[in-house]
């Protein structure tokens, strides 16, 4: 196993983690780990274990945890949240350290490729040829225009990340 | 009975089957609903990376279904988590909405809040009402057997939703199934996540998430499976041939959305309910449900 360096710790971590919408509870965690039994993504992949992540964060771990994968693997199914015994909001924190690690300028790819869409289009998909489509089995047509939301992305910096992906293509 | 529809990005491309059976059994059951076109994505997705900015988008959708004084109802159950958890937020942080306000001065908009927001199957069982819903039923479906997903964000943060059903044991999505006259059947993994949001992240974990469900409903033999979120159906019906595929399994369990299944015990012709636009051909189910009861002797 692993050893954990003291330090490489930095203790300012949870307190960046209180300060976000959805982390404020953390420090109530006392490890009982109903979470991580009840996680069905944990149940398929280990890495993926909240009461770890938990403790890491708590720990001070900022790097190891912001540069992992698995900040993104929660599937926001809610399971642990609502079984918590101390009301830790597990899914809302994962929120959180996603959130966190955008502010530090690291986005995960796939995270990256959907506010490129809906920067382009203002919705997941492109409508297209899809309105042709909907027509054929009397549906209305849907309108696209990207430019209310790209307002809104540009206004919160998230329209930086789509149009980095964009120009990418 | 009036409420405006908010359709998010996935039915409207990838659930017309689920967008046509909830048009026409809306109709059929006298229920109006309005399209807004200037709803856009709810925001969810943009949630993981900026949680204000899908807040606002959020708001600001919410904001044009207050300016035509209607509530909110949504066919993703995605897309009803996250405007309901804006809502609740907003609703129960009066500094946040008069914060968010400032930012909705900008689009020229404003939000008081007033809007309530639920997903289609909580509108039909909690609304229009299972009793209503029987008067309807001209066919009772009693030939078949389904299980009922309700998948996470129709019914959790239980918070956010006034606790409206049970987590652990929850029983709107059954009720609404056996008022069809369809059995809803009980079977293990029922209340699992179908693993959507992380496909693109780490793909594997998802396709066991939703293998451990579709192994689950056909030990219990079920006819089909009934999801009420085009996410769900992307897993379990777009993705079951991968899923066969990678993991040397047979399904080809047929996915209906619940506005599917009840429509044929209102009478709707399969066609009007989208049947042909299923991956997975529910044909034996339908055959099931032609054949003429057996006469009593």
């Amino acid at each position: 196993m692993e050893v954990i360096q003291a330090e490489l710790l930095d203790p300012s971590f949870v307190e960046e983690v209180k300060n976000t919408p959805g982390g404020e509870p953390i420090t109530k965690c006392f490890a009982c780990g109903t979470c991580s039994v009840s996680c069905p993504v944990r149940e398929f992949d280990e890495e993926f274990n909240p009461r770890k992540i938990i403790h890491m964060v708590l720990l001070g771990m900022r790097d190891r945890v912001l540069n992992s994968e698995f900040v993104w693997l929660c599937s926001g199914c809610g399971a642990c949240q609502e079984r918590c015994p101390q009301d830790v909001m597990i899914t809302e924190l994962m929120m959180a350290l996603k959130n966190i690690a955008v502010k530090h300028g690291i986005v995960h790819k796939a995270f990256e490729l959907q506010a490129g869409e809906i920067y382009k289009f203002g919705r997941l998909f492109e409508v297209g040829d899809l309105n042709k489509r909907r027509e054929k089995i009397n549906l209305p047509s849907i309108p696209e225009d990207p430019m209310p939301v790209r307002k809104i992305l540009d206004d919160f910096g998230v329209g930086e990340i789509a149009r980095r992906v964009i120009e990418q293509d | 009975m009036k409420f405006a529809l908010f359709l998010g990005c996935t039915v409207p491309a990838r659930g017309l089957n689920y967008e046509l059976s909830a048009r026409n059994v809306a109709e059929k059951l006298g229920i109006e609903l309005v399209d807004i076109l200037e709803f856009t994505c709810c925001g969810f997705p943009i949630r993981s990376l900026n949680q204000d900015a899908g807040f606002l988008m959020a708001a600001r959708n919410l904001a044009m279904a207050e300016k035509q004084e209607l509530d909110v109802v949504t066919l993703c159950s995605a897309c009803t988590e996250t405007l309901q958890e804006a809502n609740y937020h907003f609703i129960h942080n009066p500094e946040a909405l008069d914060d968010m306000n400032k930012k909705l001065v900008k689009y020229n908009l404003e939000y008081k809040g007033t809007v309530i927001v639920k997903h289609f199957a909580r509108m039909l069982h909690e609304d229009y009402g299972i009793d209503n819903i029987k008067e309807k039923v001209v066919r009772p479906l009693e030939e078949i057997q389904v299980a009922a997903h309700y998948g996470c964000h129709y019914i959790k943060p239980t918070k956010i939703y006034d606790n409206y059903d049970d987590p652990e044991n929850p029983h709107s999505l059954d009720e609404l199934i056996e008022v069809t006259g369809a059995k809803s059947l009980f079977y293990r993994e029922k209340d699992k996540c179908c693993g959507g949001a992380i496909l693109g992240i780490r793909e594997i974990d998802a396709l066991n998430m939703s293998r451990a469900k579709l192994d689950c409903a056909i030990e219990a033999k079920a006819d089909a499976l009934i999801s009420i979120c085009p996410f769900c159906s992307v897993m379990y019906e777009g993705n079951q041939k991968r899923i066969e595929k990678e993991f040397e399994v047979t399904y080809k369990l047929p996915i209906l959305y619940y506005p599917q299944l009840l429509g044929l015990a209102l009478g709707i012709e399969p066609i009007d309910l989208g049947f042909k636009l299923n991956r997975i051909k529910a044909k034996a189910l339908l055959e099931k449900l032609e054949s003429e009861p057996e006469p009593v002797t």
